[in-house]
């Protein structure tokens, strides 16, 4: 069993699928964060057998919006004097920027690379995306 | 309402208004020549267009408004590189509101996102046509007296058909409107549209492509040109010949009212002798076009 110390205050996100948490720590933008951020990949896990996790340390307020596209078996604690001090709850975010990219050949973001890639929430049961500038779904 | 860049911004009620208003503008269009005086709206038209950009321009002058702008992207600084966004920052310097077509989808949200006058979309390739849509509905409400309870048939080219598209998608909105689609099955509707408005909205539909059997059924025909400007090399070869012809034969077994409709411009699709047959509105959409441009230009200048 490995096992990492407790974080004394910061943001853990747990329950991340195994070899995801790389993945999730890029979207996120962690690297342009300079806050000490450890992310642990396979490790044990009683509901999910094995899972990722990622303990960014010294931070409360940053966008988690993405997690809940990513995965919606993510769960986001608030640590503070190294206990639970909140439970974020995730859920769809409205719309996205600069996740998806638009696949339509057609569509001005083909031909315009500046401009954010923009996806708005169309249909939350299928988690469905569509592109806010030409309504392609993702 | 700052910007029109999808018929579905524009709520059931600001539609029903804009047609009120076109109908005044219709019926005494003097009362209208000096609404826009010292106003100036800006066409940026990156690709060709005659009578969308003639049916604005021809609505800003009976406004007693000015036009300025470009005809196709080779005259425009975006031959030299320039992006949309900086065009619309540039050009909201110089005019009142903006009108502006581009061949690529979701071209003039950027515009929107970037001018700081009101923006219109009149056509984003294959996307959206929110004004030809906006003629659609008052010519719609012109012959039927209503905007429900009829049973519309879309005929031709629906992939590419914009105006189809845009048209459909309010439509889903107004009760007891029945949808069918006649088109060979490479040009059937795209799956976002069928997606995004039909099944949402739960409309009765059918899909075919014996234009002959549904005929009768029909209170509106909505006829399109194949867009071959916008087809594969594939698409091409297999579409050359339109199956799809209307003629006075075909429409014997129609209904006496039937409203026969067609963006223009026609290329082969409605046969000439059907032009003066009663149930030929398409002429009509052209006129009502200029005098729906004429609200839509009066309601984004917010002028009463």
């Amino acid at each position: 069993m490995c096992r990492t110390k407790r974080i004394e205050n910061g943001i853990v996100i747990d329950h991340v699928s195994p070899g995801k948490g790389l993945e999730l720590y890029n979207l996120l933008k962690l690297n342009h964060t300079d806050c000490p951020t450890i992310i642990i990949k396979n490790v044990d896990s009683r509901k999910m057998g094995k899972k990722d996790m990622i303990k960014i340390c010294d931070i409360e307020h940053i966008n988690l919006d993405i997690i809940g596209y990513f995965s919606s078996d993510i769960t986001v604690n608030i640590i503070q004097n190294q206990k639970i001090s909140k439970i974020r709850n995730i859920d769809l975010p409205e719309y996205i920027k600069n996740v998806l990219y638009c696949k339509n050949i057609n569509c001005i973001t083909s031909v315009e690379p500046e401009i954010d890639h923009i996806f708005k929430l169309v249909n939350r049961k299928n988690k469905k995306y569509a592109c806010v500038y030409c309504d392609n779904i993702e | 309402m700052k910007n029109l860049i999808d018929i579905l911004d524009l709520s059931l009620d600001e539609i029903f208004d804009l047609i009120q208003t076109a109908i005044k503008i219709k019926d005494n269009p003097v009362n209208y020549l000096e609404k826009c005086k010292h106003k100036k709206m800006a066409t940026l038209f990156f690709e060709p267009s005659t009578r969308t950009r003639l049916s604005f321009e021809a609505a800003m002058y009976e406004l007693g408004g000015n036009v300025i702008g470009f005809s196709e992207a080779q005259s425009s600084s975006s031959s030299k590189g320039e992006s949309v966004a900086d065009t619309a920052r540039v050009v909201s310097c110089y005019s009142d509101i903006i009108v502006m077509r581009h061949p690529k989808e979701g071209a003039p949200v950027v515009a929107s996102m970037n001018a700081s006058v009101p923006v219109i979309n009149a056509g984003d390739g294959g996307h959206n046509h929110p004004t030809q849509t906006l003629t659609d509905l008052l010519t719609i409400y012109l012959e039927k007296r209503r905007l429900d309870s009829f049973t519309i048939g879309f005929c031709g080219d629906l992939k590419f058909g914009r105006t189809v598209h845009s048209l459909i998608s309010t439509l889903c909105r107004h009760k007891n409107v029945k949808m069918i689609f006649v088109s060979p099955e490479h040009l059937r509707l795209p799956g976002y549209a069928v997606l995004n408005y039909i099944d949402k909205n739960h409309i009765e539909y059918v899909e075919t492509n014996d234009l002959d059997s549904i005929i009768p059924k029909l209170d509106i025909l909505y006829m399109t040109r194949l867009q071959r400007e916008r087809f594969s090399n594939i698409q091409c070869s297999s579409s050359m010949d339109n199956p799809y012809i209307l003629t006075l034969d075909r429409l014997k077994n129609a209904k006496k009212d039937l409203c026969v409709m067609h963006p223009l411009p026609r290329v082969n699709e409605i046969e000439r002798l059907v032009d003066s047959d009663s149930r030929a509105c398409y002429f009509k959409q052209v006129l009502n076009g200029k005098y729906i441009r004429m609200a839509l230009i009066l309601k984004l200048l917010e002028i009463e």
